[in-house]
């Protein structure tokens, strides 16, 4: 078989079964979040916290329980980081604490769903701070997302009230019902094909050479699966879904992209339900398939195309690749993972064809909605969707709805300040970092000396670092030695900014659609579940995306992959 | 080009077509490029900075425009810079002509307006009942005021005394003169108008300067003109895209420096011009002003650019029977003969009888026979010797004794009696021909003649109100467009089930009382639709009040006029159905032209990214796919593109997108392709053949 059909046969298979359980899970979501009992574990965790989850929330009090809940979740973290050095035996396996600027940068990372990693797991890391705190995280910092994406979705579905829920419930619900059990099925299929899960120290094994190699053990598997399902992407271990512990053969490979991609896209199924008409929730589907297709397709072509005798030899640009998962499985891995915000790489980004690159960075500047980390993706689709109306709703002769609701000056506004920030934050740190450093040739960023590369690749690995961190992807280009204290806060703000302002609009946006009475749908309304109106939004997210980052991408990507 | 004046449908002018023309629609008024010429020096005024910052996509290229001037002057031999910079100002100047252009034609109408306002001197009545002479603009809210024939009405108010006629046309263009008269529906005069003839007491209800002349020359002018929530909500999104482009060509420096080509700001202010939504941003606010004269054109004053907006989102249309649907009076439709009775002898006893009957029913009659039963046209004056019985309330018959033979028309129960009373005889069926009739929602007038063959009941003439032609196909549309229409009339249910019927009306409201309007009204809203309704009188007031759009007839109430938030000058219901496609029309266009701004930004990337990086990194050129002449002549083309396309499309805002009723669907395909993909192709176009044209010019590189 050859390794283009190989490729395309393993994205049929993952498309047929993301169909499968689309409907199932999505329904099931929607039942968890509309649902009015508390399971007995429940009560136990809103008891400890202190928490009436049926007292229902206006906007402010939900947001309150999101940035208090996250604030404290990023202390924790940062502290814990702190103490590792100080901590006995296997809970730190003899890692000394962590340097403040990186313990930021981490705790940011983790609470902020982005798993961006300026350390390397293996070598910084114990099986305290694994466990106990980048796991915890990678949980309740999905289920935070989700709780947002939940929120806003009741601001469409309910009328003429302020309240949206109750935080605490949706977030807990949200560990417990759904990323909980699916994390079990998902850690034991992994150990099934071979992930290791243990709580053994660190092992030194003699090479074939002759050299020796430290392999350490750990929760390798438990982690990996909420990695993907919550759209993480912190890896175990530096060489993240490139480690065979952590994805040991091709199936596992196709199954994290599953994972990582399961929630998000069944969310759209949750939406529909919860706004009552399945149909608008197809139509978002529909514009998130759309534009994982169209993306997948692309970075297969860019990473087959043979240029040059090497790659003819390989069958492609093997460079930077796993041979057991092949240049189909690593464009899937690599195109679903920017697609999400989640950052799991199987594959060195940075050793993507230029023009590869370009295209797992556009995925992110996207802002992460195709179909985007899980909640946050759904919640970002839905503000381009506002602003596709309000642009092209005008031309049915209407002032703008969406689901019924008018899109106002107050929607708008909301809106266009969330469609600010990732670009404000990926440009402006960008540029700054770029005017610190050098003209190219020389050794770049004079000030700490972490880009490798000169030239439009240096200037790539700078660009999809920001860019990573303020979507909160996660996955890094390599090449750039991030662990500095400029790299380290400038992208834990990124990260903490790109991940919780967006939010306070979305909430504002959920508060104000609630309060609205609904709009009847007549034949003079825009058609916002039709085929045409998916198309329209792809087209407004692939212009305002591609206007924002069109002089950027040239100077880097493209002027790479062009020449 | 279209109409400047429009169809003026006077209130009884019934026989004439609502102002429904299939080709006209609601394409706006004139374009005249000498406009352009004229409105110069107001777009030049209009570049002073605390006009300009109002709208903030061209506030940032007119500071653009002031960088690249002090640019050009440090380096006065650099003829890129000076070129650019002429084109940084002229794509300024451009907005401010389209919005100057868009206000001029507001402003001729105002002057006229103004002429009627002359400072008039008004008689007002002292408290001891005697005259004195003060300046009309000294006039209180509650002053009487006296005026006759040949006086100018020199405020605002209602008639507490005696009945006049006046010549309303400073206002509504129509020359034809109008009755007030105190008390009722009809007391309401305006400032400015001219009593015509005999003696009013008027009573004053407005304070000078705020009348309604002085609210219309404001409105025209545009100096009431307030941003509507939607234009602020687009002038947001304009507005934040604008800071995106901001940062996209603000941070681009830094990276151009790392990799070895620093732009010129010159540079820079040219993409980023290009970039941010300059077309939309200039053309914005003409949009508006232009869609408020579109109403004007039609003689509908809307009080608040916020109610056109809503007309474009009504989904109710609330429509009164008489006047709208269909004409103001009853028409004989058709003769139906009893039982042994001729229909040619009906049809000629009918026209005979009602010859003299000058009363619209009468004058339908006749018309019914020469034109669907082919009678010779007579007139009263050809009968000599005819004696003429004129209706009265007590006979309730009218006719003509003419030749020995006497024909009678009525109430049936009156022309029965008169038959049974000369011994004649009533045909067994007369009487149910009668009720099926009235049961179909019609009137019955039988008609009796006595001759040589004795009294004896011929037929029934069916006088039943007539839907005005057209309306069935206009409310499909106006389903089309997912508008719902209601028929409100004082019938009882039955005519009012019928007429509806035939209409083609989507409901209708019967025995409508001023309580169950408003009751519809509210039950429409809590579903959360948008209700548009006409109204006149003083119990519509609350109605129009609570209705979304409520558009009030000039010869009604002061009252109501106060209530609406339009004024239809022409007093006809009908154009209801057009205010609601102009405000369609105005979002359309809104929306289109935003679209078409945005979609050419891709094109100014393709021209000017090669132009600045092509340098650098060689393989960029590889985007220069409209193969640009020069670097310079590429960022040059771009810039001179789309300084070019504010006026191309200048037209295009003022006169509105075309517009027909059609289903949102059809709507939003038809506009995206030629609004999105054509934005999307025609700069590529453009720029080239721009590109290509300065290539000839010696000394361009």
């Amino acid at each position: 078989m050859s390794p283009v059909l190989s490729g395309v046969l393993q994205f049929v298979a993952l498309f047929a079964a993301l169909a499968l359980v689309y409907r199932p899970l999505g329904d099931y979501m929607a039942r968890v979040y509309d649902s009015k009992k508390h399971l007995r574990a429940e009560k136990w965790i809103y008891r400890l916290i202190g928490a009436d989850p049926d007292a229902e929330m206006r906007w402010p009090a939900y947001l309150r329980g999101v940035l208090a809940f996250s604030a404290v979740g990023l202390l924790l973290l940062y502290l814990l980081q702190r103490v590792q050095g100080a901590l006995p035996g296997r809970l730190s396996l003899g890692f000394h604490s962590i340097s403040p600027d990186q313990a930021f940068n981490t705790a940011a990372s983790f609470v902020g769903n982005t798993n961006w990693q300026s350390y390397s797991g293996e070598q910084s890391m114990g099986h305290a701070v694994q466990t106990l705190g980048l796991a915890v995280q990678n949980f309740v910092s999905a289920a935070v997302g989700i709780a947002v994406a939940i929120a806003l979705v009741r601001g469409f579905a309910r009328s003429r009230t302020s309240n949206l829920g109750n935080f605490w419930a949706d977030l807990v619900r949200g560990t417990v019902r759904i990323l909980l059990p699916l994390s079990v099925v998902a850690a034991v299929v992994l150990v099934a094909c071979g992930a290791i899960q243990n709580f053994a120290g660190i092992h030194e094994i003699g090479q074939l050479t002759g050299g020796t190699q430290q392999v350490n053990g750990g929760a390798v598997a438990s982690q990996e699966a909420i990695k993907e399902l919550g759209t993480n992407g912190g890896g175990y271990f530096n060489a993240n879904s490139a480690h065979p512990f952590e994805n040991p053969n091709a199936f596992t490979n196709l199954f994290e992209v599953f994972l990582i991609l399961v929630i998000p896209f069944a969310l759209t199924r949750t939406f529909g339900k919860m706004v009552g008409n399945v149909k608008q929730g197809y139509a978002i589907l529909g514009t998130m398939v759309l534009i994982w297709v169209g993306f997948t397709a692309l970075m297969m072509w860019t990473e087959f195309a043979h240029h040059g005798a090497a790659l003819q030899a390989a069958g492609g640009a093997m460079e930077g690749k796993e041979q057991r998962f092949g240049i189909g499985g690593s464009s899937i891995f690599a195109t679903a993972t920017t697609l999400t915000s989640t950052g799991a790489v199987d594959a060195g980004h940075s050793s993507l064809t230029g023009l590869g690159g370009g295209i797992a960075m556009l995925g992110m500047m996207l802002g992460e909605i195709a179909p985007g980390g899980v909640g946050s993706g759904l919640y970002g689709m839905l503000v381009m969707a506002i602003i596709a109306v309000f642009i092209a709703g005008l031309m049915v002769g209407r002032t703008p709805e969406y689901l019924g609701k008018k899109i106002g000056t107050r929607e708008i506004k909301l809106a266009a300040c969330y469609i600010l920030i990732t670009p404000t934050l990926v440009l402006g740190f960008t540029a700054v970092s770029m005017a610190m450093s050098g003209p190219p040739g020389q050794i770049l960023n004079k000030a700490d000396g972490s880009v490798l590369h000169s030239g439009a690749h240096g200037f790539s690995e700078v660009l999809y670092a920001f860019t990573s961190a303020a979507n909160n992807n996660g996955s890094a280009f390599a090449g750039l030695n991030a662990n500095t204290p400029w790299y380290n806060t400038t992208l834990g703000l990124a990260i903490l900014l790109g991940r919780f302002l967006p939010m306070v609009f979305v909430l504002a946006l959920a508060g104000s659609l609630a309060e609205q009475q609904p709009v009847p749908e007549t034949a003079g309304t825009l058609r916002t579940e039709k085929p045409l109106f998916a198309g329209l939004l792809v087209g407004t997210i692939l212009i305002i995306t591609g206007l924002t980052y069109f002089p950027a991408l040239a100077l880097g990507p493209m002027a790479e992959g062009l020449s | 080009m279209s109409t400047t004046t429009p169809v003026r449908t006077a209130p009884e002018g019934d026989e004439k077509q609502p102002a429904h023309e299939s080709s006209g629609r609601v394409s706006g008024g004139l374009f005249d490029p000498a406009q352009l010429v004229k409105s110069l020096p107001d777009a030049f005024r209009k570049l002073d900075p605390r006009v300009m910052v109002k709208s903030p996509v061209m506030f940032v290229v007119e500071i653009g425009s002031v960088l690249t001037t002090i640019l050009a002057f440090k380096k006065p031999g650099d003829w890129f810079g000076w070129t650019i910079t002429a084109w940084l100002w002229l794509t300024v100047v451009f907005a401010n002509l389209a919005e100057a252009v868009a206000e001029g034609r507001g402003k001729a109408q105002a002057d006229t307006l103004r002429k009627a306002k002359t400072d008039t001197v008004a008689r007002r009545l002292t408290k001891d009942g005697a005259e004195e002479s003060v300046p009309g603009a000294e006039l209180r809210v509650g002053d009487l005021v006296v005026c006759e024939a040949g006086d100018i009405i020199p405020g605002d108010g209602d008639v507490v005394e005696g009945v006049a006629s006046v010549d309303e046309s400073a206002i509504t263009g129509e020359s034809a003169p109008v009755i007030r008269e105190s008390g009722g529906d009809r007391c309401a005069v305006t400032g400015g108008t001219k009593v015509l003839s005999d003696r009013i007491v008027i009573k004053i209800t407005t304070k000078p300067g705020e009348t309604f002349i002085d609210r219309m020359i404001n409105l025209v002018e545009g100096a009431a003109r307030q941003k509507t929530p939607n234009e602020i909500a687009l002038n947001i999104l304009l507005a934040s895209l604008t800071i995106v482009f901001l940062l996209a060509v603000v941070t681009l420096q830094p990276f151009a420096i790392y990799s070895g080509a620093e732009q010129t700001m010159i540079v820079l202010t040219a993409l980023l011009v290009c970039l941010i939504p300059t077309t939309i941003g200039a053309l914005l606010s003409a949009i508006g002003i232009a869609g408020m004269d579109r109403l004007v054109q039609r003689n509908v004053l809307a009080m608040s650019g916020r109610a056109v907006e809503a007309a474009g989102d009504v989904s109710t249309l609330l429509l009164d029977k008489t006047g709208t649907i269909t004409y103001g009076n009853r028409r004989a439709s058709e003769f139906v003969p009893v039982k042994g009775a001729r229909q040619e002898e009906l049809a000629e006893a009918a026209q005979l009888s009602s010859l003299a009957d000058e009363t619209p029913e009468g004058r339908s009659v006749v018309a019914l026979a020469t034109e669907k039963y082919g009678l010779a046209e007579r007139s009263d004056t050809d009968l000599t010797g005819a004696e003429w019985v004129p209706f009265t309330a007590q006979t309730r018959m009218s006719g003509v004794d003419v030749d020995g033979r006497k024909v009678r028309k009525g109430a049936t129960g009156s022309v029965i009696a008169w038959v049974e009373e000369r011994g004649g005889t009533v045909a067994p069926d007369a009487r149910s021909l009668n009720d099926g009739i009235s049961q179909a929602g019609g009137t019955p007038l039988l008609v009796a003649v006595e001759d040589e063959k004795g009294p004896r009941v011929l037929g029934v003439i069916h006088l039943k109100d007539v839907v005005k032609e057209g309306m069935r196909e206009r409310f499909d549309e106006l389903r089309a467009m997912g508008i719902k229409t209601v028929m409100i009339t004082g019938d009882n249910p039955l005519t009012a089930k019928a007429i509806a019927e035939e209409a083609g009306v989507d409901d209708f409201l019967a025995e409508a009382t001023p309580e169950d309007k408003m009751a519809l009204i509210k039950r429409e809203q809590a579903g959360g639709k948008l209700v548009a309704m006409t109204g006149d009188g003083t119990n519509d007031a609350p109605a129009l009040a609570q209705a979304d759009v409520g558009v009030a007839m000039n010869t009604g109430t002061s009252a109501a006029k106060e209530a609406g938030n339009m004024v239809d000058l022409d007093s006809n219901p009908t154009k209801l159905i057009e205010i609601v496609e102009i405000g369609k029309q105005l979002l359309i266009t809104r929306g289109a032209l935003t679209t078409f701004s945005i979609a050419n930004d891709v094109a100014k990337y393709f021209a000017i990214i090669p132009a600045m990086f092509a340098v650098a990194y060689p393989g960029l050129d590889k985007l220069n796919i409209m193969s640009l002449h020069s670097p310079q002549s590429a960022i040059l083309s771009a810039v001179i593109f789309n300084a070019l396309i504010i006026i191309a499309l200048v037209p295009l805002a003022l006169k509105g997108v075309r517009y027909r009723p059609m289903s949102a669907d059809s709507m939003l395909r038809r506009n995206l392709l030629v609004y999105g993909l054509g934005g999307l192709v025609s700069p590529f176009i453009g720029i080239k053949i721009i590109d290509m044209l300065l290539s000839l010019i010696p000394g361009i590189r």
